[in-house]
């Protein structure tokens, strides 16, 4: 069967991990892997941008690791389980890191997901949203 | 004969395991969530199981994107816990039925379900929050595990269809083990949630319900349901929602309903949870 990763990309403020993301997200993704030891952990915190020039990684994705710009490090091909690594090893939950990459601060966003979350009326198509 | 004597499902947000390990379960904001499952927690004490195969997906914990495989089955006799970035749970170590998963891996293969056969494997969140939730907090965990990593983070994911199938492949493995054995399945993960981008915290409560009541009267045309329906209605990350499919499967045709749990929300998830056992047919 022919993939179609081309059906994902009406999704609205939603980055699908395919295999072609996983490809030009390797180095990144393998970059967070290794901040699953302590040691790592220490090395990383203590020189950031030494770190991650160990790391066969572009210099847009060390930018977006350098800036904390989870959206970004998704548009390269990070996954967010990957970049989990980044965030917890500053105490950060998923709430506070996933609410960066939304329009609303932590508060605001721990409040809609108190009230139920996310509605997916209005937010299942770009079209529809007029963003296509 | 060993045989399939139930099917659970659940939710394995990480959090729920932070809140489990820090003695926060009472707290207003978790205790209506683990409310759901002191019921569970009665009725596995009640009907225990010797082994209990998790279908459960690794989240960066263990694989990470140089190897990662569709389907594979931890055959060791024990499994680690993994460092997801905070330190490793402090939970006792997830033992393993070596005999029966060789048979199950084997017989899967035999069956052109191409396993990845696991011999060394630690453990992540997907599989020991859920021993959490029905277990609580023992010294040792009751039961022996086999573990069922399944890729549903990068897409192409398997199939609904193949899920379903392989737990039908399952099902007839288990009763063909020589051996007299009790086996829990569990499927793991979802219901609705998207932990990226600016949708993210996208929940679909009826949407989840309604899968819910598709899985136990009518999985034969859930499996057919595109994975693109799991990420525009239930979330880039309600697509996990598909290892549900693989305990179903290894049920038989007709279940019983002996219990249901909906909570919204768990940090970034809705939260749902399902027992089921086999009518027999
Ligand atoms: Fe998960």
């Amino acid at each position: 069967m022919k993939p179609n990763f081309d059906q994902f990309k009406d999704i609205p403020g939603t980055t699908i991990f395919t295999i072609e993301k996983a490809r030009e997200g390797f180095q990144l993704n393998e970059f967070c892997m290794s901040l699953r030891t302590q040691e790592n952990r220490d090395r990383f915190h203590a020189d950031e941008r030494k770190y991650l020039d160990e790391w066969e990684m572009t210099e847009e994705q060390k930018k977006a690791v350098l800036d904390r710009d989870f959206q970004r490090m998704l548009d390269l091909g990070g996954n967010v389980y990957f970049l989990s690594k980044i965030f917890a090893a500053e105490g950060l939950s998923y709430v506070q890191a996933v609410s960066t990459m939304t329009d609303m601060n932590v508060q605001e966003y721990q409040a809609m997901m108190l009230a139920g979350g996310r509605s997916p009326d209005g937010w299942r198509s770009k079209k529809e949203r007029g963003e296509a | 004969m060993a045989k399939i004597t139930a099917g659970i499902a659940t939710s394995h947000v990480p959090a729920v395991g932070h809140a489990v390990d820090s003695g926060r379960t009472q707290d207003d904001y978790w205790k209506p969530m683990f409310d759901g499952y002191e019921f569970s927690k009665k009725w596995i004490a009640e009907n225990p199981a010797d082994v209990a195969i998790i279908v459960y997906n690794d989240h960066a914990s263990y694989f990470g994107m140089d190897i990662m495989p569709t389907f594979a089955m931890g055959i060791a006799e024990k499994f680690n816990i993994c460092d997801e970035g905070y330190g490793p749970r402090p939970i006792p170590v997830v033992e393993g039925h070596a005999e029966l998963a060789t048979h199950l891996a084997a017989s899967l293969i035999l069956d052109d379900f191409d396993m990845t056969v696991l011999n060394k494997l630690d453990v992540d969140h997907g599989l020991t929050v859920p021993l959490s939730l029905m277990y609580g907090t023992p010294d040792k965990w009751p039961t022996k595990v086999i573990p069922l990593p399944v890729n549903v983070v990068m897409n192409p994911q398997p199939s609904g269809e193949r899920c379903f199938s392989l737990g039908k492949a399952i099902k007839d493995a288990v009763e063909q083990f020589d051996g007299d054995l009790k086996v829990h399945i569990w499927g793991t993960g979802g219901m609705s949630h998207q932990i990226q981008g600016a949708r993210a915290g996208l929940i679909n409560l009826p949407w989840d319900i309604q899968f819910m009541d598709d899985l136990i009267n009518d999985p034969e045309t859930l499996q057919y349901k595109p994975h693109l329906e799991y990420m525009v209605e239930a979330g880039s990350e309600g697509v996990e929602l598909i290892m549900w499919l693989i305990m179903r499967g290894a049920l038989g045709d007709k279940v019983n309903e002996v219990h249901r749990f909906n909570h919204v929300p768990a940090s970034n998830t809705s939260v749902g949870h399902l027992i089921l056992t086999p009518k027999d047919n």
